[in-house]
């Protein structure tokens, strides 16, 4: 059973808090809060805590406060009042349990969604300052365990998912077999030096849905883009160590993916619909590296069928006669303007979009992104009860005809099903590209 | 009396000016320091249309959507700031004070004008009051110097009708009036007051994110 059938998610026990906790000295704490707060911290940070008054207006852009009947203790501020404020007014020197409690409210009861700084006057990031938290709690070792450990994937196999080198060859082959049975001459170019596109998925899809690299090798091969992928570790786009706050690891992780692609000679990297990974090549990681912008340009799924559907080099046959709705991913849509481009898309291939409310950049959190989902099944009631705003508003969407939940995210979509199930939604939930690769002319 | 009359509107006041300027001068520089030491990279992605493009849909009434959806708060407190920061700026009293001294004048209130504009601010002071002792996801987050934040703004204005009225002792409140106005211009730059001085930067850097990078509103 996926739930416990008891519903008690403050009793959420996590050993890598637990352990990580009792490993604790006060010293050691406030050296690292320090080290973090004064060290690391800029003025970003301090200008975002001198400058909040207190006025609790971004608590009603959060979904863990609308979902919690708006509990002060959910909202955007009171989380920063129970982990930052707390840290700086005590100047470090608080207690294990301290650290315990900080870690689970920014690892588990924040998604790091930024939708709060659209509703502060004053554009205070408080997403930035839980990832400061995580950071903190990350370098006492107070990680939550499960997240913890593909942290450790990226940083012993460069992928998430624990997947062996020669796993990654073998599975793509795997995959391009199958889809020749459908299309004879399809490939699946691996190591092609020089090619226009470098495609990049995360650790899950060759791990467990191996079937989207079935389809986006269709889709590539139907559209004839000169495209390639890599056969060496630096495939993985995801990104893990980020939300952890092990920038560390998170650096090199970009590094090793940016650099196959640079020795593959690629003009582009298209990457699949994840949210999170675009956010770690297009926001967080090449900032870490140094790089304004990405070095070498990234293109999100949604921005890439865009193109191939625009420039006529994927027609459709028939669109998909059920009514969809579409959620907005935070990291794609409020990180990367893609809005119209997705509507585009499902509009190309979709006979009817019912747009749920709020939507766009004020779509509501998915609840399982900034790896929230990542840490585990011991938070799975947090996640359910922390977004029943969630299922409120896709119930209305439904309410109104939509049948199918297109996510166009790796978290949003695994994060939509337990919610679909939890509350007896009853959506058939897809990603764009399943949908594409239904409606498409495959005669190549 | 009469010499601390002359002290507080005299040497203390011009310490009270200096401390202000001084102290957000202060306030400013070792923010821009510690952004060239720690943070240069958000120069370059400052954008000064995306900037505006946000500032300007913040400083608007009703631009945003969270303002939409505190149409009451939103009156309040537009209302508030500019009657906060136009009020001592235009009041006739004042003008009069400053023509005297340097023989430099500009337009001023009509004093019912000017009395209005008080009650406001006073009014908006007891509704940020209220709401901070009932709205709980504001009082889970108040701390003490909220409140006193808020007498230090609030201080000036009742002090100043009170002394406009002479309802009590007026040179007291004269004097108490000055005194309250010197204590609200020292905590500027060092209280969360000074978001006077960050929320333009704040604001501007957020703005700069959302518009040149993640290609979204942030309204």
């Amino acid at each position: 059973m996926a739930e416990p059938a008891k519903q008690d998610s403050n009793q959420v026990v996590d050993q890598g808090l637990e352990v990580g906790a009792q490993n604790l000295s006060a010293d050691r704490i406030e050296k690292v809060i320090n080290q973090v707060l004064k060290g690391e911290g800029g003025a970003r940070l301090k200008a975002y805590v001198d400058t909040c008054i207190h006025c609790g207006l971004c608590s009603e852009a959060c979904h863990y406060y609308l979902s919690h009947d708006k509990d002060p203790r959910y909202s955007p501020v009171g989380k920063v009042k129970q982990t930052l404020w707390e840290m700086l007014k005590n100047k470090g020197r608080v207690s294990a349990r301290f650290i315990q409690s900080a870690s689970a409210i920014a690892s588990t009861e924040c998604n790091a969604c930024k939708r709060c700084a659209m509703y502060c006057p004053f554009g205070i990031d408080i997403a930035y300052l839980m990832l400061t938290v995580r950071r903190i709690c990350h370098l006492l070792g107070v990680t939550p365990l499960y997240i913890q450990d593909t942290a450790h994937s990226h940083a012993a196999t460069m992928n998430q998912m624990w997947v062996k080198d020669d796993e990654w060859p073998d599975t793509l082959q795997w995959q391009e077999e199958e889809a020749q049975a459908e299309i004879p001459d399809l490939r699946i170019p691996l190591e092609k030096e020089g090619a226009d596109i470098m495609y990049s998925v995360i650790g899950p899809e060759p791990k467990f849905q191996a079937q989207l690299i079935y389809q986006a090798a269709v889709i590539m091969n139907v559209a004839g883009v000169d495209w390639t992928m890599p056969a060496t570790p630096g495939w993985d786009n995801s990104d893990m160590a980020m939300y952890t706050g092990d920038n560390e690891i998170m650096g090199r992780v970009k590094r090793a993916h940016f650099e196959t692609a640079a020795r593959l000679r690629v003009k582009r990297i298209v990457m699949g619909e994840c949210g999170h990974a675009f956010r770690s090549v297009y926001d967080m990681g090449n900032r870490w590296l140094g790089w304004r912008m990405p070095p070498i340009p990234i293109v999100h799924a949604i921005d890439f069928y865009h193109e191939l559907i625009q420039e006529g080099r994927i027609k459709v046959a028939k669109k998909f006669e059920s009514p969809v709705t579409l959620h907005d991913p935070c990291n794609v849509i409020r990180g990367g303007g893609l809005a119209d481009k997705a509507r585009y898309v499902v509009n190309a291939i979709c006979d009817e979009l019912i747009e749920m409310h709020p939507n766009r950049e004020h779509n509501y959190c998915c609840g399982a992104g900034g790896g929230v989902i990542n840490c585990g099944p011991p938070y799975k009631n947090t996640r359910m009860q922390g977004n029943r705003v969630k299922a409120e508003q896709l119930f209305a969407a439904k309410s109104r005809g939509a049948k199918v939940l297109i996510a166009p995210c790796h978290n949003c979509h695994s994060g939509l099903e337990d919610i679909n199930h939890h509350y007896g939604l009853g959506y058939e939930i897809k990603f764009i590209s399943d949908i594409l690769y239904e409606v498409m002319e495959k005669q190549v | 009396m009469h010499s601390l009359y002359n002290f507080v509107s005299g040497p203390l006041a011009w310490l009270a000016f200096i401390v202000f300027v001084g102290g957000s001068l202060f306030r400013l520089i070792t923010l821009f320091t510690l952004i060239h030491k720690k943070e240069r990279f958000i120069y370059t992605y400052f954008s000064l249309k995306y900037s505006l493009r946000s500032i300007v849909h913040w400083i608007t009434p009703f631009a945003s959507v969270n303002m939409r959806r505190h149409p009451f708060f939103t009156i309040v407190t537009f209302a508030f700031h500019i009657c906060l920061v136009l009020t001592p700026l235009l009041l006739l009293a004042h003008v009069t004070l400053i023509d005297e001294s340097w023989n430099l004048s500009w337009w001023s209130l009509s004093e019912s004008a000017a009395i209005a504009m008080t009650l406001i601010v006073i009014a908006c002071c007891i509704f940020f009051l209220v709401r901070r002792l009932i709205s709980p996801e504001v009082q889970y987050v108040t701390a003490a110097s909220d409140y006193w934040i808020l007498a230090i703004v609030a201080a000036p204005f009742i002090t100043g009708l009170l002394a406009y009225y002479q309802w009590f002792d007026y040179q007291t409140m004269v004097i108490l009036h000055i005194l309250s106005g010197e204590i609200m211009l020292v905590a500027i730059p060092f209280t969360r007051l000074s978001h006077m001085l960050f929320a333009p930067l704040t604001r501007a850097y957020m703005g700069s994110e959302f518009g040149g990078i993640r290609h979204a509103r942030d309204w």
